[in-house]
Protein backbone atom coordinates (compact mmCIF):
# COMPACT_ATOMS: atom_id res chain seq x y z
CA UNK A 1 0.00 0.00 0.00
CA UNK A 2 3.09 2.26 0.67
CA UNK A 3 4.78 1.66 -2.18
CA UNK A 4 1.49 2.39 -4.32
CA UNK A 5 0.99 5.31 -3.17
CA UNK A 6 4.88 6.54 -3.07
CA UNK A 7 4.60 5.73 -7.00
CA UNK A 8 1.45 7.72 -7.00
CA UNK A 9 3.77 10.54 -5.06
CA UNK A 10 6.39 10.16 -7.41
CA UNK A 11 4.22 10.16 -10.49
CA UNK A 12 2.86 13.05 -9.73
CA UNK A 13 6.23 15.11 -9.20
CA UNK A 14 7.54 13.34 -12.72
CA UNK A 15 4.59 15.07 -14.00
CA UNK A 16 5.11 18.43 -12.09
CA UNK A 17 8.78 18.52 -13.38
CA UNK A 18 7.94 18.28 -16.48
CA UNK A 19 5.41 20.83 -16.54
CA UNK A 20 7.92 23.24 -14.75
CA UNK A 21 10.67 22.58 -17.52
CA UNK A 22 7.75 23.52 -19.99
CA UNK A 23 7.03 26.32 -18.73
CA UNK A 24 10.63 27.25 -18.55
CA UNK A 25 10.83 27.05 -21.62
CA UNK A 26 8.05 28.84 -22.86
CA UNK A 27 9.29 31.91 -20.75
CA UNK A 28 12.84 31.94 -22.54
CA UNK A 29 11.54 31.52 -25.89
CA UNK A 30 9.00 34.63 -24.77
CA UNK A 31 12.39 36.39 -24.01
CA UNK A 32 14.67 35.41 -26.36
CA UNK A 33 12.51 35.31 -29.00
CA UNK A 34 9.43 37.23 -28.23
CA UNK A 35 7.68 33.90 -29.17
CA UNK A 36 3.65 34.61 -29.05
CA UNK A 37 2.93 30.73 -29.18
CA UNK A 38 4.97 30.13 -25.97
CA UNK A 39 3.23 33.10 -24.50
CA UNK A 40 -0.13 31.57 -25.48
CA UNK A 41 0.49 28.43 -23.75
CA UNK A 42 1.84 30.41 -20.79
CA UNK A 43 -1.64 32.48 -21.03
CA UNK A 44 -3.78 29.39 -21.09
CA UNK A 45 -2.10 28.00 -18.27
CA UNK A 46 -2.14 30.66 -15.82
CA UNK A 47 -4.92 33.28 -16.75
CA UNK A 48 -7.63 30.84 -15.46
CA UNK A 49 -5.55 30.46 -12.22
CA UNK A 50 -4.95 33.92 -11.85
CA UNK A 51 -8.81 35.03 -12.61
CA UNK A 52 -9.68 32.51 -10.18
CA UNK A 53 -6.71 33.97 -7.78
CA UNK A 54 -8.32 37.43 -8.17
CA UNK A 55 -11.26 36.49 -7.80
CA UNK A 56 -11.24 35.10 -4.10
CA UNK A 57 -11.06 38.86 -3.11
CA UNK A 58 -14.35 39.91 -3.77
CA UNK A 59 -13.35 41.05 -6.72
CA UNK A 60 -15.54 41.09 -9.71
CA UNK A 61 -15.17 39.21 -12.38
CA UNK A 62 -14.46 42.15 -14.71
CA UNK A 63 -11.81 44.15 -12.61
CA UNK A 64 -10.36 40.16 -12.26
CA UNK A 65 -9.88 39.86 -15.63
CA UNK A 66 -8.03 43.64 -16.24
CA UNK A 67 -5.69 42.30 -13.51
CA UNK A 68 -5.11 38.97 -15.40
CA UNK A 69 -4.40 40.87 -18.25
CA UNK A 70 -1.93 43.54 -16.31
CA UNK A 71 -0.28 40.17 -14.74
CA UNK A 72 -0.24 38.15 -18.50
CA UNK A 73 1.55 41.36 -20.04
CA UNK A 74 4.34 41.61 -17.19
CA UNK A 75 5.07 38.07 -17.62
CA UNK A 76 5.27 38.96 -21.53
CA UNK A 77 7.21 42.00 -20.03
CA UNK A 78 9.95 40.89 -17.78
CA UNK A 79 10.25 37.71 -18.56
CA UNK A 80 13.98 37.67 -19.08
CA UNK A 81 14.05 38.90 -15.37
CA UNK A 82 12.43 35.47 -14.61
CA UNK A 83 15.61 33.36 -12.50
CA UNK A 84 15.09 29.94 -11.97
CA UNK A 85 17.18 29.63 -9.09
CA UNK A 86 14.65 31.58 -6.81
CA UNK A 87 11.62 29.62 -7.68
CA UNK A 88 9.45 27.79 -9.84
CA UNK A 89 7.77 29.70 -12.43
CA UNK A 90 4.65 29.48 -10.79
CA UNK A 91 6.30 31.45 -8.22
CA UNK A 92 7.23 33.66 -10.35
CA UNK A 93 3.81 34.51 -11.02
CA UNK A 94 2.41 34.35 -8.60
CA UNK A 95 4.48 37.38 -6.87
CA UNK A 96 3.88 39.09 -9.95
CA UNK A 97 -0.51 39.14 -9.18
CA UNK A 98 0.31 40.05 -5.57
CA UNK A 99 2.78 43.36 -6.56
CA UNK A 100 -0.28 44.01 -8.68
CA UNK A 101 -2.44 43.78 -6.04
CA UNK A 102 -0.73 45.61 -3.27
CA UNK A 103 0.03 48.17 -6.25
CA UNK A 104 -3.57 48.95 -7.11
CA UNK A 105 -4.35 49.39 -3.13
CA UNK A 106 -1.43 52.18 -3.58
CA UNK A 107 -2.18 53.66 -6.48
CA UNK A 108 -5.99 54.48 -5.63
CA UNK A 109 -4.47 56.88 -2.91
CA UNK A 110 -2.01 57.84 -5.55
CA UNK A 111 1.55 56.79 -4.21
CA UNK A 112 4.42 55.88 -6.32
CA UNK A 113 5.07 52.21 -5.90
CA UNK A 114 8.01 49.79 -5.64
CA UNK A 115 8.22 45.62 -5.76
CA UNK A 116 8.61 43.63 -2.83
CA UNK A 117 11.33 41.89 -5.22
CA UNK A 118 13.58 45.34 -5.61
CA UNK A 119 16.35 44.16 -3.15
CA UNK A 120 19.02 46.30 -2.56
CA UNK A 121 21.60 43.41 -2.47
CA UNK A 122 20.07 40.34 -5.01
CA UNK A 123 23.93 38.91 -5.38
CA UNK A 124 24.40 37.55 -2.31
CA UNK A 125 22.73 34.37 -2.54
CA UNK A 126 23.57 31.59 -0.25
CA UNK A 127 23.77 28.05 -1.40
CA UNK A 128 20.33 27.29 0.41
CA UNK A 129 18.36 29.88 -1.93
CA UNK A 130 19.75 28.81 -5.29
CA UNK A 131 18.62 25.52 -4.65
CA UNK A 132 15.03 26.41 -3.57
CA UNK A 133 13.96 26.55 -7.30
CA UNK A 134 15.56 23.02 -7.75
CA UNK A 135 13.27 21.70 -4.59
CA UNK A 136 9.84 23.09 -5.34
CA UNK A 137 10.25 21.75 -8.76
CA UNK A 138 10.95 18.43 -7.13
CA UNK A 139 7.54 18.43 -5.50
CA UNK A 140 8.53 19.20 -1.92
CA UNK A 141 6.35 22.24 -1.27
CA UNK A 142 3.79 20.69 -2.83
CA UNK A 143 3.96 17.99 -0.17
CA UNK A 144 4.45 20.12 2.55
CA UNK A 145 1.58 21.81 2.18
CA UNK A 146 -0.56 18.44 1.50
CA UNK A 147 0.99 17.10 4.51
CA UNK A 148 0.36 20.24 7.22
CA UNK A 149 -2.68 20.15 9.55
CA UNK A 150 -5.12 21.48 8.22
CA UNK A 151 -5.94 24.68 10.78
CA UNK A 152 -2.59 25.79 9.41
CA UNK A 153 -3.53 25.01 5.89
CA UNK A 154 -6.66 27.24 6.49
CA UNK A 155 -4.50 30.24 7.66
CA UNK A 156 -2.28 29.70 4.75
CA UNK A 157 -4.86 29.88 2.13
CA UNK A 158 -6.76 33.38 3.98
CA UNK A 159 -3.09 34.58 3.96
CA UNK A 160 -1.82 33.71 0.17
CA UNK A 161 -4.97 33.55 -1.74
CA UNK A 162 -7.37 35.85 0.20
CA UNK A 163 -4.56 37.84 1.36
CA UNK A 164 -6.60 38.77 4.66
CA UNK A 165 -4.03 40.55 7.06
CA UNK A 166 -3.38 38.15 10.33
CA UNK A 167 -5.34 40.86 12.29
CA UNK A 168 -8.33 40.19 10.30
CA UNK A 169 -7.67 36.18 9.63
CA UNK A 170 -8.64 36.36 14.18
CA UNK A 171 -11.50 37.97 13.62
CA UNK A 172 -13.16 36.05 11.08
CA UNK A 173 -11.95 32.75 12.58
CA UNK A 174 -13.02 33.92 16.29
CA UNK A 175 -9.36 32.95 17.16
CA UNK A 176 -6.75 35.38 19.55
CA UNK A 177 -4.08 36.94 16.81
CA UNK A 178 -1.49 35.13 18.98
CA UNK A 179 -3.31 31.96 17.74
CA UNK A 180 -3.07 32.93 14.20
CA UNK A 181 0.83 32.93 14.37
CA UNK A 182 1.69 30.50 16.15
CA UNK A 183 -0.13 28.23 13.38
CA UNK A 184 1.83 30.85 10.59
CA UNK A 185 4.74 29.55 12.47
CA UNK A 186 4.13 25.79 12.82
CA UNK A 187 3.15 25.77 9.18
CA UNK A 188 6.59 27.60 7.79
CA UNK A 189 8.75 25.61 10.05
CA UNK A 190 7.09 22.52 8.79
CA UNK A 191 8.01 23.39 5.45
CA UNK A 192 11.35 24.26 6.31
CA UNK A 193 11.84 21.02 7.60
CA UNK A 194 10.39 19.56 4.82
CA UNK A 195 12.79 21.49 2.29
CA UNK A 196 16.21 20.74 4.43
CA UNK A 197 15.24 16.95 5.14
CA UNK A 198 13.46 16.17 1.86
CA UNK A 199 11.34 14.26 3.81
CA UNK B 1 26.21 43.47 7.52
CA UNK B 2 24.88 40.28 8.77
CA UNK B 3 21.87 40.89 11.18
CA UNK B 4 21.94 38.60 14.56
CA UNK B 5 18.39 39.45 14.80
CA UNK B 6 15.68 38.48 12.21
CA UNK B 7 11.91 38.87 11.30
CA UNK B 8 9.22 36.53 13.00
CA UNK B 9 8.26 33.82 10.77
CA UNK B 10 4.98 34.83 10.37
CA UNK B 11 5.92 37.91 9.65
CA UNK B 12 8.03 36.73 6.84
CA UNK B 13 4.96 34.81 5.32
CA UNK B 14 2.56 37.58 5.55
CA UNK B 15 5.34 39.78 4.31
CA UNK B 16 5.40 37.02 1.26
CA UNK B 17 1.66 36.40 1.06
CA UNK B 18 1.75 40.34 0.79
CA UNK B 19 -0.63 41.06 3.91
CA UNK B 20 1.24 42.81 5.75
CA UNK B 21 0.42 46.69 6.31
CA UNK B 22 2.58 49.44 4.85
CA UNK B 23 4.49 50.31 7.10
CA UNK B 24 5.46 47.31 8.56
CA UNK B 25 6.12 46.35 5.33
CA UNK B 26 8.34 48.76 4.83
CA UNK B 27 10.77 47.36 7.89
CA UNK B 28 10.61 43.90 6.58
CA UNK B 29 11.87 44.78 3.33
CA UNK B 30 14.37 47.00 4.59
CA UNK B 31 15.98 44.03 6.77
CA UNK B 32 15.44 41.65 3.79
CA UNK B 33 17.26 43.80 2.05
CA UNK B 34 20.52 43.19 4.35
CA UNK B 35 19.50 40.14 5.72
CA UNK B 36 20.42 37.17 3.24
CA UNK B 37 18.86 34.37 5.45
CA UNK B 38 15.56 36.19 5.89
CA UNK B 39 15.75 36.89 2.24
CA UNK B 40 15.53 32.74 1.62
CA UNK B 41 13.37 32.38 4.25
CA UNK B 42 10.84 34.61 2.11
CA UNK B 43 11.80 32.80 -1.24
CA UNK B 44 10.38 29.89 0.78
CA UNK B 45 7.10 31.54 1.37
CA UNK B 46 6.17 32.60 -2.26
CA UNK B 47 6.88 28.71 -3.08
CA UNK B 48 3.68 28.54 -0.92
CA UNK B 49 2.20 31.12 -2.49
CA UNK B 50 3.08 29.54 -5.92
CA UNK B 51 1.73 26.16 -4.59
CA UNK B 52 -1.66 27.80 -3.83
CA UNK B 53 -2.31 29.71 -6.87
CA UNK B 54 -1.53 26.64 -8.63
CA UNK B 55 -3.79 24.94 -6.15
CA UNK B 56 -6.76 26.75 -6.51
CA UNK B 57 -8.11 25.28 -9.62
CA UNK B 58 -9.19 27.81 -13.07
CA UNK B 59 -11.78 30.28 -13.56
CA UNK B 60 -12.60 30.23 -17.29
CA UNK B 61 -11.06 33.58 -19.23
CA UNK B 62 -13.34 35.35 -21.57
CA UNK B 63 -12.32 35.95 -25.03
CA UNK B 64 -12.25 39.32 -24.82
CA UNK B 65 -9.73 39.43 -22.11
CA UNK B 66 -7.49 36.80 -24.29
CA UNK B 67 -7.48 39.18 -27.22
CA UNK B 68 -6.88 42.31 -25.44
CA UNK B 69 -4.05 40.84 -23.87
CA UNK B 70 -2.83 39.80 -27.03
CA UNK B 71 -3.32 43.05 -28.79
CA UNK B 72 -1.65 45.03 -25.66
CA UNK B 73 1.80 42.56 -26.51
CA UNK B 74 2.15 45.10 -29.33
CA UNK B 75 2.72 48.33 -27.54
CA UNK B 76 4.05 46.35 -24.48
CA UNK B 77 7.90 47.51 -24.22
CA UNK B 78 10.51 45.14 -22.70
CA UNK B 79 10.83 46.02 -18.96
CA UNK B 80 13.92 47.49 -18.65
CA UNK B 81 15.75 47.23 -14.63
CA UNK B 82 16.34 50.80 -13.21
CA UNK B 83 19.48 52.10 -13.47
CA UNK B 84 20.85 51.55 -9.93
CA UNK B 85 21.11 54.54 -8.28
CA UNK B 86 24.13 55.33 -6.15
CA UNK B 87 22.93 53.44 -2.65
CA UNK B 88 21.49 55.81 -0.16
CA UNK B 89 22.53 55.72 3.32
CA UNK B 90 19.79 53.88 4.42
CA UNK B 91 17.45 51.16 2.68
CA UNK B 92 15.77 52.15 -0.65
CA UNK B 93 12.48 50.45 0.74
CA UNK B 94 12.57 53.74 3.46
CA UNK B 95 14.17 55.87 0.55
CA UNK B 96 11.09 55.98 -1.68
CA UNK B 97 9.60 58.01 1.46
CA UNK B 98 11.70 60.16 2.46
CA UNK B 99 12.99 63.08 0.25
CA UNK B 100 16.75 63.47 1.93
CA UNK B 101 20.35 61.97 0.57
CA UNK B 102 20.95 61.81 4.89
CA UNK B 103 18.92 61.52 7.26
CA UNK B 104 21.05 64.11 9.39
CA UNK B 105 18.83 66.37 7.19
CA UNK B 106 15.47 65.44 8.43
CA UNK B 107 13.65 67.68 9.91
CA UNK B 108 13.74 66.09 13.87
CA UNK B 109 11.42 66.64 16.70
CA UNK B 110 12.96 67.01 19.89
CA UNK B 111 10.61 64.72 22.50
CA UNK B 112 13.28 64.60 25.16
CA UNK B 113 16.35 65.36 25.77
CA UNK B 114 18.37 63.27 23.67
CA UNK B 115 15.19 61.76 22.13
CA UNK B 116 14.18 62.96 18.77
CA UNK B 117 11.28 61.92 16.46
CA UNK B 118 10.58 61.91 12.76
CA UNK B 119 7.01 60.69 11.68
CA UNK B 120 7.74 59.07 7.95
CA UNK B 121 4.84 59.87 6.21
CA UNK B 122 3.09 56.91 4.39
CA UNK B 123 0.28 56.46 1.90
CA UNK B 124 -3.21 56.80 3.16
CA UNK B 125 -3.90 52.87 2.37
CA UNK B 126 -1.36 52.33 5.28
CA UNK B 127 -3.09 51.66 8.87
CA UNK B 128 0.48 51.30 10.58
CA UNK B 129 2.60 54.32 11.57
CA UNK B 130 6.19 54.54 10.62
CA UNK B 131 8.99 56.37 12.58
CA UNK B 132 12.10 56.87 13.07
CA UNK B 133 13.49 57.34 16.34
CA UNK B 134 17.09 59.29 17.40
CA UNK B 135 18.21 58.63 20.99
CA UNK B 136 21.31 59.81 22.01
CA UNK B 137 24.44 58.18 22.89
CA UNK B 138 24.23 56.26 26.54
CA UNK B 139 20.85 57.13 26.95
CA UNK B 140 18.59 54.49 28.35
CA UNK B 141 15.01 54.27 28.10
CA UNK B 142 12.27 54.05 30.46
CA UNK B 143 11.01 50.23 30.69
CA UNK B 144 8.58 50.19 28.35
CA UNK B 145 6.11 47.36 26.37
CA UNK B 146 4.56 48.21 23.61
CA UNK B 147 0.62 47.67 23.75
CA UNK B 148 0.27 46.41 20.38
CA UNK B 149 2.26 45.33 17.41
CA UNK B 150 5.13 46.44 16.73
CA UNK B 151 8.52 45.89 14.61
CA UNK B 152 11.87 47.85 15.12
CA UNK B 153 15.02 48.18 12.78
CA UNK B 154 18.28 49.48 13.61
CA UNK B 155 19.85 51.61 11.18
CA UNK B 156 22.99 53.18 13.06
CA UNK B 157 24.32 52.58 16.08
CA UNK B 158 23.66 50.13 18.63
CA UNK B 159 21.11 49.17 21.83
CA UNK B 160 21.41 46.57 24.43
CA UNK B 161 18.43 45.19 26.32
CA UNK B 162 18.01 41.92 28.42
CA UNK B 163 17.83 40.01 24.46
CA UNK B 164 21.22 41.17 23.27
CA UNK B 165 22.92 43.70 21.49
CA UNK B 166 20.75 45.38 18.48
CA UNK B 167 22.89 46.77 15.87
CA UNK B 168 22.72 48.17 12.36
CA UNK B 169 20.23 45.83 10.29
CA UNK B 170 19.01 43.74 13.53
CA UNK B 171 15.24 43.88 14.43
CA UNK B 172 13.05 43.45 17.14
CA UNK B 173 9.91 41.80 15.90
CA UNK B 174 8.74 40.91 19.73
CA UNK B 175 5.20 39.92 21.21
CA UNK B 176 3.23 43.06 22.31
CA UNK B 177 3.98 41.90 26.23
CA UNK B 178 7.15 42.13 26.14
CA UNK B 179 8.74 44.89 28.14
CA UNK B 180 12.29 46.15 27.25
CA UNK B 181 14.37 48.85 28.72
CA UNK B 182 17.10 49.56 25.85
CA UNK B 183 20.34 51.46 26.52
CA UNK B 184 22.04 52.98 23.63
CA UNK B 185 25.65 52.28 23.47
CA UNK B 186 28.19 54.61 24.20
CA UNK B 187 29.82 55.51 21.02
CA UNK B 188 27.43 57.21 19.52
CA UNK B 189 23.38 58.01 18.77
CA UNK B 190 21.16 55.02 17.67
CA UNK B 191 18.35 55.43 14.92
CA UNK B 192 15.85 52.86 14.76
CA UNK B 193 12.98 52.53 12.16
CA UNK B 194 10.09 51.85 13.94
CA UNK B 195 6.66 50.37 12.94
CA UNK B 196 3.30 50.57 15.23
CA UNK B 197 -0.31 49.75 14.97
CA UNK B 198 -2.42 53.07 15.25
CA UNK B 199 -2.43 53.59 19.04
CA UNK B 200 -6.02 53.15 20.04
CA UNK B 201 -5.33 50.48 23.19
CA UNK B 202 -2.54 50.75 25.62
CA UNK B 203 -1.95 48.23 28.26
CA UNK B 204 0.61 49.03 30.75
CA UNK B 205 1.00 52.03 32.36
CA UNK B 206 4.54 52.33 31.14
CA UNK B 207 3.37 52.42 27.84
CA UNK B 208 1.21 55.07 28.68
CA UNK B 209 3.81 57.00 29.84
CA UNK B 210 6.23 56.26 26.54
CA UNK B 211 3.68 57.84 24.19
CA UNK B 212 3.98 61.29 24.85
CA UNK B 213 7.68 60.94 25.47
CA UNK B 214 8.33 59.31 22.44
CA UNK B 215 4.87 59.77 21.04
CA UNK B 216 4.48 55.75 19.93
Amino acid sequence: MYAVMELADRRKDEEKQRLEALFRSFITRVAQNRDRQAFAQLFDHFAPRLKSFMMRKNTSAELAEDLVQEAMIAVWTKAAMYEPSKGSVTTWVFTIARNLRIDRIRRDVHMPTTELGDYDEPSDAPEGEELLGRKQEDGLVARALQSIPEEQRQILVLSFVEEIPQSEIATRLSIPLGTVKSRMRLAYGHLRRILETGL
Amino acid sequence: MKPNHHLDDSTLLAYAAGTLDEAFSVVAASHVAVCPACRGAVRAAEALGGELLDSVGGASVSDDCRSRTFAALEQAGLYRLPVAAPRPAFPRALAQFLPVASLDDLAWKKKAPGVAVFDVKLPASARGQLKLLRIGAGRAMPEHGHGGEEITMVLMGAYVDHMGRFAAGDVADLDEDIEHRPVVEQDGDCICLVATERPTRFKSLAARIMQPFVGI
